[in-house]
């Protein structure tokens, strides 16, 4: 490794690596920058945690990562050789410890004979906890950087797009064919996961070329083309579309604007790929050590980034390529002491070159982390010269994943050796280098398996590929997982040909035939946060405002979720706790009168000729015999027969009805209405409009609830489910009286835009009743009383009406959905769980507790729901009990041993308050 | 993410759609307890095409019927149905 | 077989790892077995370990088309647990769980079972209740669950966001300690190897292309690799179910949906449990290697396409990433799927199928990992003897024509809401 090789200027930046402050040039990566300073150690192997430098230029670079950032910017596993230095950049190697240079985790490495390929399949048996003691150290030997413990202070953000021809590559072909397509008329976008564009021609600067690029890129853009750059396309997924990751801050960098990357969903016409191919390395004992380094990517060094990164240079190839390399190091000023060719024949650029013919590397040895000496075979003559860079170009692995990823398969082409595309099957096609890779020389590898890596993150060597061989792990894949080659964050790109090379040879068969792993999105990888985008803040989960969110705010309650909506769950005074409260609310509501808001509840209106007959067949209650101005409880079937919802029907006009049912149903109920209308029955004449948010509802309930509806609407209320249409402060409302209480009860309707002054007004009137707000718990309290049913709660998705006592109010007539289910047998055998009540006798009943008979027996029912008796005191609950219609009177343990908590209780009917339904009747 | 043409909105993303259930499992509303069962829950759930029932939920929520290969998503097939396809 | 052990690899480390045999044979197939598998995951194969194991029986194959532990066995989140709401789920889970603890020292084969906990999250008091019910369900069977408060979860979960402004606040919830994750690969490999020393023909590459009949008998199978004759035949082919119960003319109550999971690059311990939530449809794990492994919804659209779908991906990351928002700088490096078989009431299928002598192993759902070896003991019991084990026996494909149903969420017959 040599010393810096380039004179600092006036534009240079400052990092940090490990702690130490260095300088950079703008555009160089980290990768650069660090060999510029001189530095060749940068990280240790997942494994043996042997030490090791930067290998490749690119997004393949499977061994110098680092972490960048710092707080919640932290980026664990950061590629050096993709990242570009800022100015405060810090970066810091990863698993090692104490330091980089002292690892003592290199003892893995010295026991490396032991951690053969799935040596912990082999041992560590014992129980599950012995396992999970060595799992712990493992686990921590195991990982590579740390991941933050800070939220990520950025933002991500998201857009789609469509265009024509979607370019992947800014390289010459990809460049070419993006001139073409855009000054043919079409909407072009080309995209560069580089900063610049140009790709190979980067490397190999000629005048001509960079005039080009610039000429190419302001030809894209004059004809309305769009160049991203910073910008990959990592997943090609349905029906051409390409997802593709833009950096707007490099890892670790404070954004701009406060977004660090996009996420483009783009929909293409077609899609042009061309992304080049990645060199792949050679395998041979110790081909690992820092200094040994892909041909190209030296080049890279030395051409883009000035940087050469040896004095005295060892080339090992099979083909033409690496002279080019061999003239960037001779133009640089580096001694090229050797060429190790595995050709037998001259070929190449090699003249006046130290060129051997059928020759290639046998191992490296080093001093202090660095590359000192190189041997080689030439002509099965072992030679070896000092050296403190290893140049090696094993050939050329045409970057096909994205042609993969969209389904298309891949064709063996042999003077390349290597995979190329083949069919397609989407509007893909692949062009340039990745299409048609440089030709290779076939040489079959003869050195040693032992510390021949292939790949070099998870460090699997080619004896691991010959155990996994050898103990039948045979297929691609098996050999993959029993390997983990090709597992590491670099996904193969450098070690996947190698080992399928092997695992050809072991086969007897030609490469093709040992088969391929399977490309999977994406292509480098993808920050997390870029997917979630805005999502992330809210869980993707939109919530709903109500429309009197601002006068419950204004009193301050306990909210609760419910559905997208968070509703007013008590309203506390002062000092209260949220039972003190919700108790004081229902007494209310038994004594004098009570106002909740019930804007949530689903609601439907169905008009037109056939409403019954639609309204029939999804309820499977009767409806048609409604009278105008009436309304009635009714409940809704699965197919399979089993209960699913439940709410109210009203008949508001001759052939207009409202249908009201849960909230946490609502979706559901209106797909649900939308199917059976529009697919089942296409050609009735029925309307249904899901008029959920366009009403607010208000409910008053209490014995005082009469008279306080009374004075509001200025006329007699309805009876007992019936309605009529009412002016409440000159604006029009719809009264319902139904009773979910037990009260007296009315359920006021309004435009939800004019719900504030009727709900004051509402208000204003149940307080001079003496009564008071109240919210969901409350309700619950007054309702499993009166035993009233809750979706979620009795009706579980799991019983039939039969179960729930409904079924006296099936429609004899049938046609409804779930009639045919509910012939089935099982809904009718004996040891079905029916609805019942349950009185305590000694202790609280705690909800969603067991009932048994016994303690230790096994649960014959549970707990959907407990209070107390309002007015009394006393615990009650609603339980599902088997063959329950028939326990009434007997005793039952309801335990919770999640909470330690027990009562015993008495079944009894599910009605606890005013069974004759008295007090809700005129 | 598939791109579906919609037969009122012409093509738009997946994401605009639902999926609610498959032709062969929708009995005759005149169906037999067995028939009904049969068909609901017996599926043919071919490892190729099948005539699926999507909805454009977040979009113009008009029903299709949309004949899909289950392994390559290719669309062979959009038809609408609803009141709006009746003469 | 070799015995694998600390010792075997010491005496490796002296000769280069040389002397280990393969965990399988390869071999022919015969003309005849008394029992055929369809399937070499890791249920096939756990039935193929218990057939001969349990049962005695020797003259076993398993038929795969590809490579075995190729299709859901080595595509899940491997996430091993036992706690469910419904007496029959759990008590069928717990009988597996059991079998896991002991996993590695029966197989001779180290499947890394961690029962590290596997908690549910609840985000609100009506969600604690409902995991008290499912928690206390377990406990009356005499299944370890217990309640944990806010803090006892942020003690175990420190990275997990606690905030009270959270969209969906952490309120507390259920841990199962005895659950966890498991080497999902290990546990294929290791019946396979299991199976194999017993003498059973673990045939790859071998894909059934029919069944051969003699009246409403199966006695045999068409395959790439010729007729092969059997007394019974098994299938247990998971999200290809549907297809290859059509090749006998069967239609099945399930439909194959495609499964998306994705794991990150690897980092240092960062997740020491399992976490799952009520109201969230997302899983979050942390494999040995330091990947953290992520999983949501299915696609809910039917799909034998063994690719995701960025729209379900993206989320089931944002919900990933509300829970624990120090996620999202970790990169996700890979995502994949599988064809999971949605039965029609969200529980598994193994017993007697109509057609005489054939049999059924299907309707995992996104379930199906943490029951193999469950799987593997009662549809061997329910092969050998021809009828199904007590815990098997409520998971027939009858239930559905006759109504008894075990639908732990409630959601009916429709894979797509549930």
């Amino acid at each position: 490794m040599t010393g810096p090789s380039r004179p600092s200027s006036a534009t240079d930046i400052n990092f940090t690596f490990d702690g130490k402050r260095y300088s950079a040039r703008r555009g160089d990566t980290l990768a650069a920058a660090l060999l510029a300073n001189g530095i060749g150690l940068v990280g240790r192997s997942f494994k043996y945690h042997r030490p090791r430098g930067i290998m490749t230029a690119g997004v393949e670079e499977p061994s110098a990562l680092v972490t960048v950032g710092e707080g919640g910017r932290t980026e664990p596993n950061t590629r050096a050789t993709d990242v570009f230095v800022y100015d405060g950049l810090v970066a810091n190697s990863q698993n090692r410890w104490p330091s980089l240079s002292l690892d003592f985790g290199a003892i893995f490495g010295l026991a490396a004979p032991l951690f053969s390929a799935g040596f912990y399949y082999k041992t560590f048996f014992g129980s599950a906890k012995r396992w999970m003691f060595y799992e712990h150290f493992i686990r921590k030997a195991a990982g590579l950087g740390n991941a933050p413990t800070e939220s990520d202070p950025d933002r991500f953000s998201q857009r789609a797009a469509f265009c024509d021809v979607l370019v992947v590559g800014a390289g010459p072909s990809g460049l070419a064919a993006a001139v073409d397509a855009a000054e043919a008329g079409q909407r072009v976008i080309l995209v560069e996961q580089d900063e610049i564009l140009g790709a190979s021609l980067i490397r190999d600067p000629q005048e001509l070329y960079s005039v080009w690029v610039q000429n190419c890129a302001e030809r894209i853009r004059a004809a309305g083309g769009r160049i991203l750059t910073r910008t990959t396309a990592s997943g090609y997924w349905e029906h051409d579309l390409v997802t593709l990751t833009q950096r707007l801050a490099e890892p670790g960098q404070v954004p701009h604007n406060g977004v660090a990357q996009r996420l483009w969903h783009v929909r293409a016409g077609q899609v042009l790929l061309a992304t080049g191919s990645i060199e792949r390395p050679v395998a041979f004992p110790n081909n690992d050590r820092p200094g040994v380094m892909l041909s190209q990517a030296v080049r890279t060094y030395v051409r883009r980034y000035g940087v050469c990164p040896g004095q005295r240079v060892v080339i090992a190839t099979n083909n033409d390529d690496a002279y080019l390399t061999a003239h960037a190091l001779q133009e640089a000023g580096a001694q090229i002491v050797a060429i190790l060719e595995a050709r037998p024949a001259p070929a190449g650029q090699g003249q006046n070159l130290p060129v051997f013919n059928n020759a290639h590397p046998l191992s490296t040895k080093g001093a202090r982390h660095c590359l000192k000496n190189v041997s080689g075979s030439v002509d099965g003559v072992t030679k070896s010269w000092d050296a403190d860079l290893l140049a090696v170009s094993g050939g050329f692995t045409p970057v096909v994943h994205l042609h993969c990823q969209a389904g298309g398969t891949l064709e063996w082409n042999d003077a390349a050796q290597a995979f190329v595309p083949a069919q397609s099957r989407q509007n893909v096609k692949t062009i340039g280098g990745a299409a048609a890779p440089a030709p290779v020389f076939n040489a079959t590898p003869v050195a040693p398996a032992k510390k021949s890596f292939v790949d070099f993150q998870n460090d699997v060597t080619l004896a691991d590929v010959d155990l996994a061989w050898a103990e039948g792990y045979r297929s691609v894949e098996h050999l993959k997982r029993y390997t983990t080659l090709g597992m590491a964050t670099d996904q193969g790109k450098t070690s996947n040909m190698g080992a399928l090379a092997r695992l050809a040879e072991k086969q007897g068969v030609a490469i093709p035939e040992a088969g391929l792993t399977t490309f999977r999105p994406p292509y480098t990888p993808v920050t997390m946060g870029l997917f979630a985008g805005a999502g992330a803040k809210d869980a993707g989960a939109h919530k709903r405002r109500l429309a009197l969110y601002d006068v419950h705010a204004a009193k301050n309650p306990i909210w609760q979720p419910l559905g997208y909506w968070f509703r007013p769950r008590a309203y506390p005074m002062a000092g209260e706790t949220l039972a003190d409260a919700a108790m004081r609310e229902a007494r209310s509501v038994r004594t004098s009168a009570g106002l909740t808001d019930v804007s949530t509840l689903a609601k439907f209106e169905v008009s037109g000729p056939d409403a019954v007959a639609l309204l029939e067949t999804i309820c499977a209650t009767t409806v048609g015999k409604l009278a105008v101005g009436r309304g009635r409880y009714t409940f809704m079937l699965r197919e399979d027969g089993f209960v699913f919802d439940d709410g109210t029907v009203w008949r508001i006009d001759e052939n207009r009805y409202l249908l009201t049912s849960s909230t946490g149903g609502a979706d559901r109920m209106a797909t649900h209405l939308s199917y059976v209308r529009n697919y089942l029955h296409p050609s009735w004449h029925v309307s249904v409009v899901n008029v959920q948010e366009h009403y607010a509802g208000i409910a008053i309930a209490g014995p005082k609830a009469k008279s306080a509806v009374a004075k509001l609407i200025g006329e007699e209320p309805p009876r007992h489910m019936s309605t009529i249409s009412a002016k409440i402060a000159g604006v029009s409302v719809l009264v319902l009286a139904a009773s979910y209480s037990g009260e007296r009860a009315f359920e006021i309707y309004v435009d939800a835009r004019n719900a504030e002054p009727v709900w004051t007004h509402c208000e204003t009137a149940v307080i001079a009743e003496g009564g008071c707000l109240y919210g969901l718990e409350a309700m619950e309290f007054l309702r499993i009383e009166k035993g009233h049913l809750v979706v979620g709660g009795e009706i579980d998705g799991r019983t039939t009406p039969q179960d729930l006592a409904l079924d006296k109010m099936l429609n004899k007539a049938g046609g409804f959905i779930g009639a045919s289910g509910l012939g089935r047998s099982a809904l009718s055998e004996p040891g079905r769980r029916q609805l019942v009540g349950l009185e305590a006798i000694e202790g609280s009943i705690p909800e969603g507790s067991m009932l048994v008979t016994a303690d230790g027996k096994s649960p014959e029912g549970h707990v959907t729901a407990s209070a107390f008796r309002i007015m009394e005191g006393g615990s009650i609950a609603l339980a599902h009990l088997a063959d329950g219609f028939d326990r009434h009177g007997e005793e039952l343990i309801a335990t919770s041993p999640t909470r330690g908590q027990r009562a015993r209780v008495r079944v009894i009917a599910p009605h606890f308050y005013d069974s004759a339904g008295e007090r809700y009747r005129d | 993410m598939m791109l579906i043409h919609c037969p009122h909105c012409g093509p738009r993303a997946q994401s605009e759609f639902v999926y609610e259930r498959t032709v062969d499992s929708v009995a005759p509303t005149d169906a037999t307890t067995d028939q009904a069962m049969q068909t609901l829950f017996t599926r043919n759930n071919p490892r190729g095409v099948d005539d699926e029932i999507w909805r454009h939920s977040f979009g113009c929520r008009a029903w299709m019927v949309i004949t899909r290969h289950r392994v390559t998503n290719e669309i062979s097939h959009v038809r609408a149905v609803g009141p709006e396809t009746l003469p | 077989m070799n015995r694998y052990s600390a010792f075997g690899l010491l005496r490796g480390a002296l000769n280069g790892q040389k002397h280990w045999q393969p965990a399988w044979r390869d071999p022919e197939p015969k003309a005849h077995y008394d029992i055929i598998i369809i399937g070499g995951g890791g249920h096939g194969l756990a039935t193929a370990y218990y057939l001969a194991k349990v049962h005695g029986l020797r003259n076993i194959a398993v038929l795969e088309k590809g490579w075995i532990g190729g299709g859901n066995t080595g595509r899940n989140t491997t996430i091993v647990r036992s706690n469910y709401r419904l007496k029959p789920l759990h008590d069928f889970f717990e009988f597996g769980l059991k079998l896991w603890h002991h996993l590695s020292d029966e197989l001779n084969y180290n499947v890394m079972f961690s029962p590290r906990g596997a908690m549910f999250l609840g985000h609100s008091d009506a969600d604690m209740v409902k995991l008290a019910e499912r928690g206390d369900a377990m406990r009356c069977d005499g299944i370890d669950a217990d309640l944990m408060t806010r803090d006892e979860v942020a003690k175990l979960e420190p990275l997990l966001d606690m905030s009270r402004s959270a969209r969906f606040p952490i309120e507390g919830g259920l841990i199962q300690r005895r659950g966890g994750t498991a080497r999902h690969d290990a546990v294929a490999w290791g019946y396979a190897r299991g199976a194999d020393s017993f003498g059973v023909d673990i045939i790859q590459k071998c894909e059934v292309t029919g069944f051969v009949r003699n009246g409403n008998a199966v006695v045999g199978v068409e395959t790439t690799r010729g007729r092969i004759g059997a007394g019974r035949v098994g299938i247990c082919v998971a999200g290809h179910s549907g297809h290859v119960a059509g090749l006998a003319g069967l239609k099945l109550p399930i439909e194959s949906q495609t499964l998306q999971a994705m794991v990150t690059e690897g980092v240092k311990p960062m997740i020491n449990s399992v976490i799952m939530s009520q109201s969230l449809h997302c899983y979050i794990s942390q494999s040995d290697k330091g990947g953290i492994v992520f999983g949501g919804d299915p696609d809910n659209w039917p799909s034998y396409a063994q690719r995701g779908h960025p729209m379900v991906m993206e989320g089931a990351i944002a919900q990933g990433l509300a829970l624990v928002p120090s996620l999202s700088r970790l990169r996700m490096v890979r995502t994949w799927s599988g064809v999971t078989d949605m039965s029609f009431d969200g529980s598994p299928i193994i017993g007697e199928t109509p057609v005489r002598n054939l049999y059924l192993n299907g309707g995992w759902c996104y379930g199906g990992f943490k029951a193999t070896p469950a799987s593997g003991w009662t549809y061997a019991h329910t092969l050998a003897t021809g009828s199904p084990h007590p815990l098997n026996a409520p998971f027939s494909l009858e239930r559905f024509m006759t109504g008894a149903t075990i639908d732990e969420t409630g959601t009916g017959p429709m894979p797509s809401s549930r």
